[in-house]
């Protein structure tokens, strides 16, 4: 992999479904109960270009068309009805479906005896809560594509983070880095906490045109996150970038220069906002004053906290700003890689290691 | 009168059947509302709701930099995690004593006025009022759709449809043209909210002790001309929904009833009046009641008190029906509040969570939301409040106060006006929301698009405030200051669907112990140790059924309606987990879906 601004590897398996390609119509069956805000769906329902409302009726041209289930927009009232086309898929009655999960996955052996971190319905037979993880047991063997919407599914996340009790993590960590769909893509991630809506929409499209055989898999990079959008880095988009060559720095936040020595850490994160901004091209971080604080990232949000304080080794690169540019690139590559990587108590076995202590005490 | 069949004066042998949802839709989170109902006398005999989640913010939150507490617990909800960011800063401004330049606060404000304006509008018209469109209505009240294509809109002029069924088709999902435009104004009224706040949902521009937002004029320009395209819209909203309640109170005769609990109303005030706040605790009343929604708490129709001390003091969170092992035997964090007065055990100040996944049982512990109560003085009651969704108690409290005299916003003592200026379509308008007889569905859903007026007629007055002080050069936006070694700090603000207060407490300038409590743990909560349902659970146990399906294609719209007008969002529930089903007969869902989306 590369260390450079984070561009990259193209996904290891080429070429797409084999018996996968060429459909009319697709389901597209969204949880969002894992250990989530919902904020994914929610930031969805913002996207402009195109909307979801566009989607759903069918006004982009090359897409099969589409029967979303997510149970936010559901115009059902709720229970056995909503849960109807995902108990159908489960039997393997409902195909192709592209399965979208938002939010952490909870490690679920880590439980002594009865209970559950969280659940999707009830067991028919039993009547007990049917955990999460059930359900990405039996739909992502079966889905034609799985999608990771937001940081917290991709990569674990805000509910992942150091002295948590849940020990939760991405999709792929559970499922296995290995894993591969029906169409034979990788978990697809689009992280973000929340995805920016366009980011979503885009890839949603690519992969649903994908689906419609118009179009090659998705490129992803070594995070399995979509290159197009992910390959380059917040201070390379940054309009107060200028101010970094410059080595002009604010020191508080009523400043408009850069942002890096109150906490930005733009320069070793991969992510599109500021040049794109939030929504319609409005808003986003430091173009607009807030700090980077890493949620596209891997390793967010504990190797970028505390937010507020300068990086480690940012002291270090805007000393050398202007005479050593491509030693600051080295180096940043290598801080880029290690916010590039999850911490390693995210997994799925039976002890917790995340350090959560339930009778901590400062 | 009614157009459905008379409902039955003696009381029929009960035929009782348990439905349950789980997970209900068209809401954020985990939620399942389980019930008896009995048939034979139409009406809901018991109730039990339950969240099936649980993420444990106020557990990993322990020993981090407190600074990070607003960025973390933004995550806390997907769609108003600014709420909580604010809240979380006004805590820390509390306890590192510092005070944000006012044009801070100016920005803020506006941010959460967006805020109001956007989740009030995608939450009432895109998912509420899909319970009360024509594809609804006629899949459970076909009688009352027929008197509605009958029915002349009172209000026609302002909305521009005929009749009342006309405006329950325009609110049919994805192809109703109010539905689709909800979604479009959602859009505006985003972009509004990033323009302060940087990006919706979790916010990147603000700190405590200030923003980052760089107040240039066309800060305030983009902000204001987009409010003013809005601004019709937001009249026409008060216009349909009137005039769809008002039908089916007549419609419906006795439709009062449902959903209708106990006025016990709680809100903690938002928009600080930047003149006066200094966010000491010492003079907190003071600041609480020159907020531009005025705190209080209302029971049985009166003003038990505004002042932020005594709303604090209260609080106690139970046990009774969760999945945590009680704290009691711990070491108290805080035994008195800044001013001397003993704190509870069971304050969030002092409470530690530990939690305990278990079966679901509803004889037993059910569900991983916790009970916040209110140790009302007077009575010794805890009193189990709830927010009417957020906009039925912050109008309320605010009517009642009578504190509120800005240029657009007025409390009057038993209603709140609200004057809106002219729009491309329609004149200047003022409304008035009067408080109503009942604390109900109907209100509950009917405070809302009143509220979201009176976030646009206030935003209207921070943004002219601010372009004020940017034009005469006034444009410091952040305040610095230290993490102090040993402190405590509490913030109270309005999440869009109600109360937030956020709870800190600092040891060697680390988070030693930091409990959130969002609207939803406050009406979603189980019964508590005493055996008081919570909200949800008492709004709909007893309440009557209007709908004209038999058990056998039941949809629970009447359940369903209650639920959602007080805006359910469990993802705060912070501490939460959904429930088991030995359903008697069948769990009952709607088939209404499946043409739809
Ligand atoms: S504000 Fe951040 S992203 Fe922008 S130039 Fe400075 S360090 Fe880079
Ligand atoms: S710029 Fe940084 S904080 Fe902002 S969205 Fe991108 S990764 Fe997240």
């Amino acid at each position: 992999m590369t260390t450079q601004s984070g561009t990259t590897d193209v996904r290891d398996e080429p070429g797409g479904a084999e018996a996968g390609t060429g459909f009319d119509e697709i389901h597209i069956l969204w949880i969002s109960e894992g250990m989530s805000c919902d904020g994914d769906t929610v930031s969805l329902t913002s996207a402009d270009q195109p909307s979801l409302e566009d989607v759903v009726l069918g006004l982009i041209p090359g897409l099969p068309k589409v029967n979303l289930v997510n149970k936010v927009l559901s115009p059902s009232l709720g229970g056995e009805d909503f849960l109807a086309p995902y108990r159908a898929a489960a039997r393997g009655e409902l195909s192709p479906f592209i399965l979208v999960i938002e939010g952490s996955v909870p490690n679920q052996n880590i439980i002594k005896g009865d209970g559950y971190w969280t659940s999707f319905g009830n067991d028919p037979d039993t009547g007990e809560p049917q955990p999460l993880n059930w359900w990405i047991d039996q739909l992502a063997p079966r889905a034609w594509a799985v999608v990771a919407a937001g940081t917290c599914a991709a990569y674990g996340g805000i509910h992942a983070m150091a002295g948590n009790p849940t020990g939760c993590m991405g999709l792929a960590d559970y499922l296995g880095w290995e894993f591969r769909s029906r169409a034979g893509l990788p978990v697809v991630n689009v992280p973000g906490c929340p995805i920016q809506p366009e980011n979503f929409m885009e890839t949603l499209i690519w992969v649903l045109q994908h689906a419609a055989g118009s179009a090659p898999p998705p490129p992803l990079d070594h995070m399995l996150r979509p290159q197009w959008l992910f390959g380059k880095t917040v201070h390379e988009g940054c309009d107060r970038a200028a101010y970094y060559e410059q080595a002009d720095f604010g020191l508080d936040y009523n400043s408009p220069k850069c942002l890096v020595k109150t906490g930005c850490w733009g320069p070793v994160v991969n992510c599109n906002v500021p040049k794109r901004g939030w929504m319609a091209g409005i808003g986003g971080c430091p173009n607009v004053g807030g700090i980077c604080i890493g949620c596209t990232m891997p390793g967010f949000p504990d190797a970028f906290m505390p937010f507020m304080d300068e990086p480690p080794g940012g002291t270090l690169s805007t000393l050398l700003v202007k005479p050593y540019g491509a030693v600051v690139r080295r180096l940043r590559g290598l801080t880029n890689d290690v916010v590039n990587h999850e911490p390693k108590w995210r997994h799925n076995k039976r002890r917790l290691t995340s350090g959560y202590d339930p009778h901590w005490r400062a | 009168m009614t157009t459905t069949q008379a409902r039955s004066t003696g009381r029929k042998p009960a035929q009782i059947v348990d439905m349950s949802w789980d997970p209900i839709t068209r809401i954020i989170g985990n939620l399942g509302i389980y019930t008896k109902i009995d048939f034979a006398n139409q009406e809901v005999v018991e109730c039990h709701s339950t969240s099936s989640l649980f993420r444990g913010y106020s557990v990993f939150m322990k020993g981090k930099d407190p600074r990070d507490a607003g960025f973390i617990t933004s995550r806390i909800c997907g769609i108003c995690g600014d709420n909580h960011t604010t809240c979380s800063n006004y805590a820390q401004q509390m306890a590192y004593g510092v005070k944000p330049p006012k044009l801070a606060e100016h920005i803020t404000n506006l941010g959460e006025a967006a805020e109001y304006m956007f989740d009030h509008t995608i939450f009432q018209d895109n998912l509420v009022f899909v319970d009360f469109c024509e594809a609804m209505v006629k899949a459970t009240n076909p009688g009352v759709l027929a008197r509605a294509e009958r029915t002349t809109a009172p209000r026609g002029d302002v909305h521009g449809y005929r009749t009342i069924a006309d405006i329950m088709k325009a609110f049919n999902p994805f192809e109703g043209e109010v539905y689709k435009e909800a979604l479009k104004v959602s859009r505006v009224t985003r972009e509004m909210f990033c323009l302060m706040e940087g990006r919706h949902v979790h916010p990147s521009t603000l700190y405590p002790g200030g923003v980052g937002t760089m107040p240039q004029p066309n800060t305030f320009t983009d902000y204001l001309s987009r409010l003013m395209r809005v601004i019709d819209f937001v009249k026409k909203a008060v216009a349909m929904n009137d005039d769809v309640f008002d039908f089916f109170y007549e419609a419906l005769p006795g439709y009062e009833e449902v959903g209708k609990r106990r006025i016990l109303l709680g809100c903690w005030g938002a928009w600080q009046n930047p003149d006066v706040v200094d966010y000491r605790y010492a003079t907190m009343n003071e600041w609480g009641r020159a907020m531009y929604v005025t705190p209080g708490i209302v029971v049985d129709g009166e003003l038990v008190t505004n002042n932020l001390i005594d709303i604090n003091l209260g609080l106690r969170i139970m046990l009774g029906s969760s999945f945590y092992e009680d704290w009691v035997g711990e070491q108290p964090f805080v035994t008195h509040d800044p001013l001397g007065n003993p704190v509870d055990m069971r304050h969030p100040w002092n409470q530690t969570t530990v939690p305990v996944p278990q079966k679901r049982d509803f004889e037993g512990n059910y569900s991983w939301v916790m009970s916040p109560r209110w140790y009302h003085p007077a009575t010794g009651q805890h009193l189990a409040l709830d927010t009417g969704g957020g906009p039925l108690a912050r109008l309320w409290t605010t009517a009642l106060s009578g504190l509120v005299d800005t240029p657009y916003v007025k409390a009057t003592g038993n209603s709140v006006r609200i004057s809106l200026p002219k729009g491309e379509r329609l004149p200047e308008t003022t409304l008035e929301w009067r408080i109503p007889q009942w604390s109900n569905t109907i209100e509950r859903d009917r405070a809302r698009p009143y509220f979201v007026a009176y976030a646009a007629a206030m935003a209207l007055q921070f943004v002219e405030e601010a372009m004020g002080m940017l034009r005469s050069g006034d444009t410091k936006i952040f305040e610095n200051f230290e993490v102090p070694d040993e402190s405590i700090g509490c913030g109270f603000h309005e999440a869009v669907r109600g109360v937030l207060s956020h709870h800190l407490v600092i040891r060697d300038k680390k988070i030693a112990n930091y409990h959130p409590y969002p609207p939803t743990p406050w009406n979603a909560s189980p019964r508590d140790i005493y055996g008081t349902p919570g909200p949800y659970e008492d709004a709909v146990q007893g309440q009557p059924i209007f709908e004209e399906n038999g058990p056998d294609d039941f949809k629970g719209v009447d359940i369903m309606r209650t639920v959602r007008s007080f805006d359910p969002c469990l993802p705060c529930g912070v501490h939460m987990y959904v429930g088991k089903g030995k359903t008697l007969s069948t769990v009952h869902s709607p088939t209404f879906g499946a043409s739809h989306g």
